[in-house]
């Protein structure tokens, strides 16, 4: 018998078990949510074809194109500018397969169309207690609203078209409760690293997280989603916050958004933790000695507080880390001039995230040399920054406003950072040549992005917040 | 139905690095392809080639003959990051049929184990055998769930029991899962969810 009292993780599992794990065969598992992008779905699709299945069901099913596209505008004959002819067909093919299959597709004539994980919580289709799976790692970003959310590969995307189930064996639960506020200034972008470097590239393997705890509980869901999304970074398989009133009030009105809205929002509230709830492994944080963070290795566990010396390595994939850098350990990282600035992806590409940004870039300018490029998370973003005047801001400081697509996050879309070119990115991956062969990522907030693109090395957002700029 | 895995004999190439990351062993600007086939002349492209794309003399990859070395062993914290299944795509392209480390991240193990690609977690002393001893004879074992050497002690490693019997049987996941649909459709009943109109 398993205990009475349940987490969140047991409470979505449960409810989607169709038949239950035996020591010969994983459970099978039902599948609310199917996001697609064109990248990892073309072999999905064939797969089908060659077995001559249908998806099952087509109305569970959503796609975008996000990771292969331009985000430059057509040219005068509306010929779009692919960074290569086999990014176009990939682009292609999956309008024909979304055709072919009836499913619902935000493509380039969509008001939409936005990076899969930006747009789905948008449309209100990402729902608490749901399942939700994506042939990408970043799925864990909706965790952010209770549900089960991890990434597949592309034999599991054709599993999860044609049976709307995937097989899986039950993750390990672990809680990482963060007490006290966020300080000024600090963001859930630095709360994310933090976490990553307290559990360790891989430290959540085999897990699924539960983030509690106060500062957890005053993110918005906005920043709950930047926090989920890094989830995989510590290795875990998902991440996840219990809904409540924030929760609920972010879906309220939202196209996708369950019609019967209070019934939903009465279920969605007892999803949460039982009292007293098992979990195989807990964590605590203190959020009030949280700063603002920058990586400086290869991988998004090797941070530091911004302005910090360098830790010295380890080991020796550290001090391979600080040599592909070019860091020196026992200095801080600002000791080298940036050279690109980006702002967008998944985990800080949304509306809250360009208005930090934004903040701190009114009224002053890029520094002369660095190039700077800000990607908006979905078309939606795009249309409130441009309401609200941040395209300008971001323009009139020097940077480039480009259309929305995960862009400098994975460049390839032909968005990238030169060989040994320093990049100080709001993504999620600092990995050798993530963007861009040779190139050295640093990752931080959307509001140390724009700091360091003022000064031109890497800076502590709040000094320059601090002051007001001449207008 | 793919060749069966049950013993396989061969030598190993060996690549110490930890935390060997999906964008290392497929760049991110391959995965533009609409195929499954072909990545192996990309696997660990940005280390493999120098930038005139001619083959770096020292690198592990380029000195061995595939048919021969079909086993990597890595170091620890192997295949972190993207799910992208191109990953075990390109190291079975490659000629790999099994990845030995300390770690191993979920999603590149369950990719990798419908690929017919076999990834093995070892103890650290066993992996730092290995380490050591770049093309040294393996024999896995998975039909015994065991690793044998010439000259060390032979070790026990853990398959997922479906992923094994699969491996070993040739069946393939999706075609059990088929199978499973009176369970689906009664989960959808109980659930509410009328058939496709
Ligand atoms: S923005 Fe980056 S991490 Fe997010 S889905 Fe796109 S490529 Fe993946």
């Amino acid at each position: 018998m398993p205990p009475p009292e349940r987490t969140l993780f047991d409470k979505v599992w449960d409810a989607h078990v169709v038949t239950p794990e035996t020591a010969e065969t994983p459970a099978v598992l039902y599948v609310d949510l199917h996001l697609v992008h064109e990248v990892t779905s073309p072999q999905a699709f064939s797969e089908l074809d060659a077995r001559g299945l249908k998806v099952r069901r087509p109305g569970r099913t959503y796609a975008t194109l996000d990771h292969s596209t331009p985000t430059l505008p057509p040219d005068a004959n509306g010929k779009r500018p692919y960074v290569t002819t086999q990014a176009e067909a990939q682009v292609t093919m999956l309008e024909r397969n979304c055709a072919k299959h009836g499913i619902a597709l935000a493509g380039w004539d969509s008001a939409d169309r936005g990076i899969v994980h930006v747009m789905a919580p948008e449309l209100g289709l990402t729902h608490p207690g749901a399942v939700v799976v994506c042939g990408d790692s970043h799925t864990a970003t909706h965790g952010a609203f209770g549900a089960l959310a991890f990434g597949i590969g592309t034999s599991e995307v054709a599993h999860v078209l044609a049976s709307q189930c995937l097989l899986q064996r039950k993750p390990k639960a672990m809680r990482v409760t963060i007490e006290g506020r966020l300080r000024e200034g600090v963001a859930a972008k630095d709360m994310a690293l933090a976490v990553i470097a307290t559990l360790g590239f891989g430290g959540g393997t085999g897990c699924v997280i539960e983030y509690a705890g106060e500062a957890v509980r005053a993110l918005s869901m906005e920043e709950r989603m930047t926090l989920c999304n890094m989830t995989i970074e510590a290795g875990a398989r998902a991440g996840m916050v219990a809904p409540d009133a924030t929760t609920i009030e972010y879906l309220r009105g939202r196209r996708h958004a369950p019609k019967h809205f209070a019934a939903a929002a009465e279920h969605w509230l007892a999803l949460a933790s039982d009292k007293g709830a098992r979990f195989d492994k807990e964590i605590s944080l203190d959020a009030t000695a949280i700063a603002p963070m920058a990586t400086w290795g290869t991988t998004p566990d090797a941070s530091a507080p911004v302005g910090a010396p360098i830790p010295a390595p380890r080991n020796e994939s550290e001090a391979r880390a600080l040599a592909y850098m070019g860091f020196k350990a026992g200095e801080p990282a600002n000791a080298q001039p940036v050279d690109v600035v980006f702002i967008g992806s998944c985990t800080n590409g949304r509306i809250s995230d360009l208005r930090a940004a934004a903040n701190v870039l009114r009224g002053r300018r890029v520094k002369a040399g660095l190039r700077m490029l800000v990607a908006p998370g979905s078309e939606a973003v795009r249309r409130e920054a441009e309401a609200e005047g941040l395209h300008r801001v971001f323009l009139d400081a020097g940077a480039e406003w480009r259309l929305p697509g995960c862009s400098m996050c994975i460049a390839m879309n032909g968005d990238t950072v030169a060989p040994g070119a320093l990049a100080i990115s709001t993504s999620n991956r600092n990995f050798e040549g993530r963007q861009g062969k040779g190139a050295r990522t640093i990752l931080a907030s959307p509001a140390t992005a724009a700091a360091s693109a003022i000064t031109g090395v890497l800076t502590d957002p709040r000094a320059l917040l601090a002051e007001t700029p001449h207008a | 139905m793919r060749e069966p895995f049950r013993i396989l004999k061969s030598r190993t190439v060996v690549l110490p690095q930890s935390s060997i990351d999906t964008d290392q062993i497929i760049p991110a600007r391959f995965l533009t392809t609409t195929s499954r086939e072909g990545l192996g002349k990309h696997a660990f492209h940005d280390w493999r080639y120098d930038v005139t794309g001619a083959p770096r003399p020292d690198f592990a990859l380029n000195t061995i003959d595939p048919a021969e070395h079909r086993v990597l062993v890595a170091g620890d914290n192997f295949a972190c990051g993207s799910s992208r299944e191109h990953a075990p795509w390109a190291l079975a392209d490659f000629g790999f049929r099994a990845v030995i480390s300390t770690s191993i991240a979920d999603i590149f193990t369950s990719n990798a184990l419908k690929n017919g690609l076999l990834p093995i977690e070892v103890d650290p002393g066993t992996h730092a055998a290995l380490l050591e001893r770049p093309g040294y004879e393996v024999i896995i074992d998975l039909e015994n769930l065991e690793l044998r050497f010439a000259n060390l002690e032979p070790v026990r490693f853990r398959v997922e029991p479906f992923a094994r019997r699969c491996l070993l049987e040739g069946l393939d996941h999706l075609g059990w899962l088929m199978d499973q649909e009176a369970a689906i459709a009664a989960h959808e009943r109980a659930h509410g969810l009328k058939g496709e109109p």
